[in-house]
């Protein structure tokens, strides 16, 4: 696996990761280019959300995560993460300002608003249409909203991989298409590689470059096109019609 | 001291405020209250109510081991025991065992009835069932000042880390993946609750602890819009139900601690059906 020079690339080379005698993944190797959306799909239980928390770091794996930029040099990766959903109570006090600035800034949110941290969270918000909603509580916002918002939190400082773990739940098919604008807008115009946990395999064929079929370990990969050719989709695919026939 | 007693005399001319008790009293809710009205907040918003009450009444059994270990001070054992206890119950919270609530509620009970059998062996028990409401009229000066030195170490820390555990709370696998050190963060917090309870319990009481720490809290967020609010409101209602329990206490010739309590609860209701109000 060697990296060519021109375009921003991370390995991810044998990833396994164990709970107790259970090995959840295995010799998960794949590589992720700048420019690029990802979809890693794959029936329940395949390991998604924890390939997605090993990258993350917070998962303890075997295996190695490399990111070399543009220039070929080897350096530490940054990481942009949208998480399937927050832990919010229905009355739950935490602003859109709240939850950005505390990501984002060392001043503590419960001290008076910093002006220039209040102009500056603005701004980043303006790029996803959400700057209006900047006072308005998290649990108050519909999912699009969130999603938005968890968007414009993952993508400042602006990151070279941005992970987003079933980002589209609850949200209709309006809000869907886009939202997935929204991330070809983000991998064209930032540069940066996209990788995403979905189950739409209708927008996912529609918008992803790339598709990583999941099952413990890497089951097929290539254009949706390849992937959804495979015997291995074909096997999971139909697994999953009996499941839900079942 | 004497120049503080002077001082709160002249602002607060009242027939309570002739007795050194009553002042001493008032010096400490006036510590006190505003250190659980802030702790609270990311107490509740960490869904910590249940963990924090286990910890209180781990107490007993901190007195215990401290009495069995001939150590002269109860709190310095009841701390000592409340460290490990925390871990214990904190590394149970992490396992993301599915009935942890469960486990926290075995490992409580235990605690206490293990406190209360070795507290009461010999038939002893009634010198340490003032822990069990507690007496703030029984503080003394060098007492409120190390409640003055909790104050100012719980802001420094609530000052360098209230952004992290908020992160936490929100998602913890997006705060890990901004840099926080989520578990290291975790376990700061849980032993800055520890102190805190076995500190203030010989003053509160073992049974109603809890519901200062997490009253205020639940109060403000009945009303609370944003983080600010939020924190501001909590210690208002802590600080607030504190005085006015006290006082309230004082005149009515009842225990100070539930008094306290009983007020921070009108408040949560107030504020409960105020809610209900504008919303309807």
């Amino acid at each position: 696996m060697r990296h060519v020079k021109g375009s921003c690339c991370t390995t991810i080379k044998s990833i396994g990761v164990s709970s107790g005698k259970t090995q959840i993944l295995h010799d998960v190797s794949f590589h992720l280019h700048c420019g690029e959306l990802t979809v890693i799909i794959g029936p329940n239980g395949a390991g998604k959300t924890t390939l997605l928390k090993a990258l993350l770091g917070e998962l303890r794996h075997t295996g190695s995560i490399q990111f070399h930029d543009p220039s070929g040099e080897e350096r530490r990766i940054r990481i942009g993460y949208v998480p399937q959903k927050l832990d919010l109570d229905p009355n739950s006090p935490v602003s859109v300002y709240d939850f950005f600035a505390a990501m984002i800034s060392r001043r503590p949110v419960f001290l008076s608003k910093g002006r220039f941290l209040h102009k500056k969270i603005g701004e980043y918000l303006a790029e996803f249409e959400m700057d209006d909603k900047l006072d308005r509580r998290l649990c108050d916002l519909s999912g699009g909203e969130l999603q938005r918002v968890l968007l414009a939190v993952a993508t400042h400082p602006a990151p070279e991989l941005l992970i987003l773990d079933e980002p589209v739940s609850g949200i209709d098919s309006n809000g869907m298409s886009v939202f997935y604008e929204k991330l070809g807008a983000l991998k064209r115009e930032r540069d940066m590689a996209i990788l995403m946990v979905s189950h739409d395999l209708h927008y996912v064929a529609q918008y992803a470059d790339k598709m990583l079929l999941l099952d413990q370990t890497v089951l097929s990969m290539g254009t949706p096109k390849e992937v959804m050719a495979s015997d291995a989709f074909k096997r999971e695919f139909n697994v999953f019609v009996e499941a839900e026939d079942r | 001291m004497e120049a503080i007693y002077e001082c709160m005399e002249s602002i607060l001319p009242f027939s309570f405020m002739h007795y050194d008790f009553m002042k001493n009293a008032l010096l400490a809710v006036l510590l006190l209250t505003p250190i659980f009205g802030m702790i609270g907040t990311m107490v509740v918003d960490h869904k910590l109510a249940f963990f924090s009450d286990a910890l209180g009444h781990s107490a007993l059994t901190g007195i215990a081991i401290g009495v069995l270990l001939g150590i002269s001070e109860p709190v310095v054992a009841m701390t000592l025991f409340a460290i490990v206890f925390a871990i214990l119950l904190n590394s149970i919270r992490r396992s993301r065992v599915s009935s942890s609530d469960t486990v926290i509620s075995v490992f409580s009970s235990t605690a206490v009835a293990l406190g209360l059998v070795l507290l009461s062996s010999g038939g002893g028990f009634s010198k340490y069932s003032s822990y069990l409401i507690g007496d703030i009229l029984t503080i003394r000066p060098a007492e409120i000042a190390i409640l003055a030195v909790v104050l100012v170490l719980t802001l420094i820390f609530w000052i360098f880390c209230f952004n992290k555990l908020l992160q936490i709370s929100v998602n913890s696998t997006l705060a890990a993946s901004r840099g926080v050190p989520v578990k290291t963060i975790e376990l700061i917090f849980i032993l800055v609750i520890a102190v805190i309870v076995t500190i203030s319990i010989r003053w509160v009481g073992i049974l109603i602890i809890n519901s200062l720490l997490i009253l205020p809290a639940a109060a403000s967020r009945n009303v609370a819009r944003n983080m600010r609010q939020y924190h501001l409101l909590s210690v208002l209602f802590s600080m607030a139900a504190g005085v006015i329990g006290l006082v309230a206490s004082y005149y009515y010739g009842a225990a100070a601690g539930p008094t306290i309590v009983l007020v921070s609860a009108v408040f949560f209701f107030a504020t409960f059906f105020l809610k209900r109000l504008v919303r309807n």
